[in-house]
C-alpha cells in the first residue's frame, strides 16, 4: 500500500476533474454530471481507504507514522537566499487519513442523497459541479503539507461555500446570506494570512514537515518559542492566535459565528456537507494541524500555552452560547445550525484542553451524526413540502418512519446518550480533559452546554415527530385541485412571518414537486399528506445512522484505538479502565446531565403535546424576556448592525464623499488643464501651421481654374487658333527671309 | 502670268473657301466638306506642279494624287462614321453644342 503515498494527489484531483468536466456540460445533461460527481467520490473514497490502510500499517511508532512528499513549486528571488524557494507538498499521517475517509464517506452519502433531493432542480449539473469542486478543495486542504497550499484550498472551500449558499441566488435572502458568509469568514482569513506571513518571515518555510526543517518541527519551534513580542508573548503564541482567528471565522466560533445560521439558506445537502460535517470542521482541523505550534512552550514552564488557553475558552463560550440560542429557535435547520456551532465549540474545547485526539474524535463522530441530522431534516422538509417551521410540523413519527428512526439515532448521538451512541464517548472525552484542565470554567460551561444540547434536541424531536399533525389545519382551507399553485396561494396568509417566507427558501423545486406528489397520492380533502422520502434519500440516512452508533466504540476509554492511532501508539484493550474512579465518576455525571436534559425536554414539550402551531412555546410563557433574548440570538446581529455595519457604511459614505470631491476634483482639475492645453495646441496648428499651406493650395487651385478656361471644348475655335498661329508663323518666316 | 501661277491662284482660292467653310460652318458635315475642299486644293497643286515641272513625262504626280484621293475617300468614310457616332451620342451635329471636353 506504499504507492498511495506518492499518488495521494489523485484524491483531490479526481473530483476536480469531475467538476471541470461537468462545468462544461450543458445543464440538461443531468445523468452524466451526477455520474461524474458520484463516480469521482467513489474513486476518492477507495483511494482514501487505501490511504487509511497505509496509515494504520505505519502507525505503530510515531516516527514512521508521518509520510511526506514535497515538491518544488517556483523560485521567488535570489536562489542563494534562504526562504525564497517555494515548496508545496502533501502529507499522509493518521490525522489526514482519518479526515480523508470521513470527508469522502460523508461526501459520497450526501452526493447520493442530493440525487434525490435536487432531482427537480433546473441547475442540477451546476450543483454537482460545485459539490465536486468543494470535495476537491476539501481533500486538498486535508492532505496539504504546506500552510500556503492549505490556505489556497481553504479559500476555494470558502468560495464553494459562497456559491452553494447562494445557489438559489434569485432569492434575496440567499444572496445576502452568501455574501454574509463570505465576508465574515474573510475577517478570520485576513488574520490567518497575517499569521502565515509572520510564520514565513520567522522560519523561512511554510511546509509543516520537511525532514526536520518544517515549521512544525523541533528546530523551528524552538526558535519561535525563544523569541518574544510585545507583552512578553512568545512568537509562536502570537502566530498560533492569528491562525486560530482563521479557524474562528471558518468554524463559526464566537464572535464570527453569525454567518453559519444564515448559511442554511442553501440547499439542505449543502448545509449537511459543508456547513455541518466538513467545511466548518476545517477550522478545527487547522488547529489540530498546527497543534505543535500552539502547544510549543519554552522548556521548564509548566502552565498551559497561551494559545491553547484561548482556544479552550473560546470553544467553551461558543458551546454554551450557541446551545442556549438553539433552545429558542423555530426553524428546523437553524436549530441544527446553532447546534453545529455549539458542537464546534466543544471540538475547540477538546483541542485546547485535551489535545488533537480528543478534538478530532468529536469532529469525526459529529460529522456523521450531524450529517445524519441535516439529511433527516432535509427529508422532513422534502416530505412536508418545504415546511421548515417546527411549529407547523408534528406527528411525523408515523408518516415518515425511516426518517424518524434515523433522526432519533442522530438526536441521541448528538445529545450524548450513554454507552450506545458515538456522541457520548466523544463528548465524554472532551469533558474529561476539560475536567483535569487547569481552569474549572470551561468544564462547567461544557456541562451546561451538554445539558442544553439534550434539551433543545428533545424539544425539536417533540415538535417535529410527536404530537398531532399540525400542518393540516392551515392546508385544509385550500381547495384540492389547485395544489400546483398551492405554495403561492398560501403565501399571503403569513405575511407577518418573515421566517416563514424565508423558509420558502427551498421552494423552487417543491412547487413543481407539489403537483407530482399530490397527483401520485391521489389525496383528498385538500390537505398535504407528509410522505416518506424516496430510497435514494433514506439509504444514506441508514448508513449514516449505523456509523453514528458504531464509530463511538473506536474511542471508548476501554479501547482508545482512535486516540492511540492519532497519537502514534498502540492502544490496549482494558475494560477495567471504564470502572476507574475518575472515569466512572465523569461518565456518571455526563449521563446524569444528558438524562436531565432529555427529561427536562420531555417534561416541557413531550408530556403535553403541542396542539396548534400558534400556541406559545412553553419556555416563552414561563420566561418571556429570556426567551425573546434567546430567540433574537442575544441581539448579536443587531449589535453588529449598529456597530460594525453602521460604522462601515458611515466610513463608506466618507470615502464616497472624498472620492467625489477630493480625488475626483483633482482629476477634474487635471483634465481641465489638459483640455485647455489641447485647445491652445489646436489653434496654433490651425492658424499658424496650416494657414500657409492652405493659402498655397488655394492659389494653385485658382491657377488651375484659370488655365482650364482655355480648354473650351469647341473644335472650330482650336482650328481657328491653329490657323491664326500658322499665319503668324508664316508671316514671321517670310519677314525673316526678307530681313536676311 | 504663266499657266502655273493661275493654277496656283485657283488652288489657293479653293483652299481659302475650304478653310472658311471648315472654320465657320456649324454643321459637322459642312465642316467635313470644307476639309475635303482643302484636300482637293492640295491635289490641284500636285497636278499643276507635276504638269509644269521639270519632268512631265513621268507619272509620279498623277500616281501621288490618285493615292491622295483614295486616302481622302477613306478619311471621309471615317469622318462620316465619327459624325454618325457623335450624333447618336449627342442627338445633334451642331459643333457649338458639342463642347463636353471644356475645361
Amino acid at each position: 500500500m506504499d504507492w498511495i503515498v506518492q499518488q495521494l494527489w489523485l484524491i483531490p484531483v479526481v473530483p476536480l476533474v469531475a467538476a471541470a468536466v461537468s462545468a462544461l456540460l450543458k445543464q440538461r445533461q443531468r445523468r452524466l454530471s451526477a455520474f461524474l460527481a458520484v463516480g469521482s467520490m467513489i474513486l476518492a473514497l477507495a483511494l482514501s481507504c487505501a490511504a487509511l490502510v497505509n496509515a494504520v500499517g505505519h502507525s505503530d511508532t510515531s516516527s514512521t507514522a508521518r509520510q511526506v512528499v514535497n515538491f518544488f513549486w517556483f523560485q521567488a528571488g535570489d536562489p542563494q537566499a534562504a526562504g525564497t524557494a517555494l515548496r508545496l507538498g502533501w502529507v499522509l499521517d493518521p490525522l489526514s487519513a482519518v479526515m480523508l475517509v470521513m470527508v469522502s464517506l460523508v461526501g459520497l452519502l450526501i452526493f447520493i442523497y442530493s440525487l434525490g433531493y435536487m432531482a427537480h432542480d433546473d441547475n442540477f449539473a451546476r450543483f454537482f459541479c460545485f459539490l465536486s469542486l468543494f470535495a476537491s478543495a476539501m481533500f486538498g486542504l486535508v492532505i496539504s503539507n504546506s500552510l500556503l497550499l492549505l490556505f489556497m484550498c481553504w479559500e476555494i472551500v470558502g468560495l464553494t461555500s459562497y456559491l452553494l449558499i447562494g445557489f438559489w441566488y434569485h432569492k434575496p435572502s440567499a444572496a445576502a446570506a452568501a455574501k454574509k458568509a463570505f465576508i465574515t469568514t474573510r475577517v478570520g482569513d485576513l488574520a490567518l494570512l497575517l499569521g502565515m506571513v509572520w510564520l514565513h518571515s520567522k522560519t523561512g518555510t511554510l511546509l509543516f514537515y520537511d525532514g526536520g526543517h518544517g515549521c512544525l518541527e523541533h528546530s523551528a519551534l524552538a526558535s519561535l518559542v525563544a523569541q518574544t513580542t510585545s507583552l512578553g508573548m512568545a512568537v509562536s503564541t502570537g502566530i498560533g492566535l492569528l491562525i486560530f482567528c482563521g479557524a474562528i471565522g471558518k468554524s463559526g466560533q464566537v464572535p464570527l459565528h453569525v454567518w453559519l445560521p444564515d448559511a442554511m439558506e442553501g440547499p439542505t445537502p449543502v448545509s449537511a456537507l459543508i456547513h455541518a460535517a466538513t467545511m466548518v470542521a476545517a477550522g478545527v482541523f487547522l488547529v489540530a494541524r498546527v497543534y505543535p505550534l500552539m502547544a510549543a512552550q519554552p522548556g521548564g514552564v509548566a502552565s498551559t500555552p497561551g494559545a491553547l488557553q484561548v482556544v479552550a475558552w473560546v470553544g467553551a463560550i461558543t458551546a454554551i452560547f450557541a446551545a442556549s440560542i438553539a433552545v429558542a429557535q423555530t426553524d428546523i435547520k437553524r436549530i441544527l445550525a446553532y447546534s453545529t456551532v455549539s458542537q464546534l465549540g466543544f471540538m475547540m474545547l477538546g483541542l485546547g484542553a485535551g489535545g488533537v485526539a480528543v478534538g478530532m474524535f468529536h469532529l469525526i463522530t459529529h460529522a456523521f451524526f450531524k450529517a445524519l441530522l441535516f439529511l433527516g431534516a432535509g427529508s422532513v422538509i422534502h416530505g412536508c413540502h418545504d415546511e421548515q417551521d417546527i411549529r407547523r410540523m408534528g406527528g411525523l413519527r408515523k408518516l415518515m418512519p425511516v426518517t424518524f428512526a434515523t433522526y432519533a439515532v442522530g438526536m441521541l448521538a448528538l445529545s450524548g446518550f450513554p454507552l450506545m451512541f458515538s456522541g457520548f464517548w466523544s463528548k465524554e472525552e472532551i469533558l474529561h480533559s476539560a475536567h483535569v484542565w487547569n481552569a474549572p470554567g470551561p468544564f462547567y460551561l461544557g456541562v451546561a452546554a451538554a445539558l442544553l444540547t439534550a434539551l433543545y434536541m428533545t424539544r425539536q424531536v417533540c415538535y417535529v415527530f410527536l404530537g398531532p399533525v399540525r400542518s393540516s389545519g392551515r392546508e385544509a382551507v385550500l381547495p384540492g385541485p389547485v395544489n400546483r399553485e398551492g405554495e403561492r396561494l398560501r403565501e399571503p396568509k403569513h405575511p407577518r412571518n418573515p421566517e416563514r417566507i424565508r423558509a420558502r427558501g427551498d421552494a423552487r423545486r417543491p412547487i413543481k414537486e407539489l403537483g407530482k406528489h399530490t397527483r401520485a397520492k391521489g389525496h383528498q380533502g385538500g390537505c398535504y399528506e407528509a410522505h416518506e422520502s424516496p430510497w435514494v434519500m433514506t439509504i444514506p440516512l441508514l448508513v449514516l445512522s449505523a456509523f453514528s452508533v458504531l464509530l463511538g466504540f473506536l474511542g471508548t476509554p476501554a479501547w482508545p484505538w482512535f486516540q492511540g492511532f492519532l497519537g502514534g501508539e498502540r492502544a490496549a484493550r482494558n475494560l477495567g479502565k471504564l470502572f476507574e474512579g475518575e472515569v466512572l465518576r465523569l461518565m456518571l455525571l455526563s449521563s446524569a446531565v444528558v438524562f436531565a436534559g432529555l427529561g427536562l425536554g420531555w417534561w416541557l414539550y413531550g408530556r403535553k403535546p403541542v396542539r396548534s402551531a400558534d400556541e406559545a412555546d412553553v419556555l416563552e410563557s414561563l420566561q418571556p424576556e429570556v426567551f425573546a433574548l434567546l430567540k433574537r440570538k442575544y441581539f448579536l446581529d443587531e449589535i453588529y448592525e449598529v456597530s460594525v455595519i453602521r460604522f462601515n457604511a458611515w466610513w463608506a459614505r466618507i470615502c464616497a464623499w472624498l472620492d467625489e470631491w477630493v480625488w475626483d476634483g483633482m482629476v477634474q482639475l487635471l483634465s481641465l488643464v489638459v483640455v485647455g492645453l489641447a485647445w491652445l495646441n489646436r489653434y496654433f496648428d490651425e492658424y499658424v501651421v496650416n494657414s500657409g499651406f492652405d493659402a498655397g493650395c488655394r492659389r494653385l487651385t485658382e491657377g488651375g481654374t484659370l488655365m482650364s478656361r482655355l480648354q473650351c471644348g469647341r473644335v472650330q475655335r482650336y482650328l481657328r487658333l491653329l490657323g491664326v498661329a500658322l499665319t503668324v508663323l508664316v508671316l514671321f518666316l517670310i519677314w525673316g527671309c526678307r530681313a536676311s | 502670268m504663266t499657266p502655273l501661277t493661275s493654277y496656283l491662284l485657283l488652288s489657293a482660292l479653293l483652299f481659302a473657301i475650304g478653310l472658311a467653310g471648315a472654320l465657320t460652318r456649324r454643321s459637322a458635315i459642312l465642316v467635313l466638306i470644307g476639309i475635303e475642299l482643302m484636300l482637293n486644293a492640295a491635289n490641284l497643286n500636285f497636278i499643276a506642279f507635276w504638269r509644269y515641272g521639270p519632268n512631265p513625262q513621268a507619272l509620279t504626280g498623277m500616281i501621288f494624287v490618285i493615292f491622295s484621293i483614295g486616302v481622302a475617300a477613306a478619311e471621309a468614310a471615317v469622318g462620316l462614321a465619327l459624325i454618325i457616332s457623335v450624333y447618336r451620342h449627342c442627338r445633334t451635329t451642331n459643333l457649338d453644342k458639342i463642347d463636353s471636353m471644356r475645361g
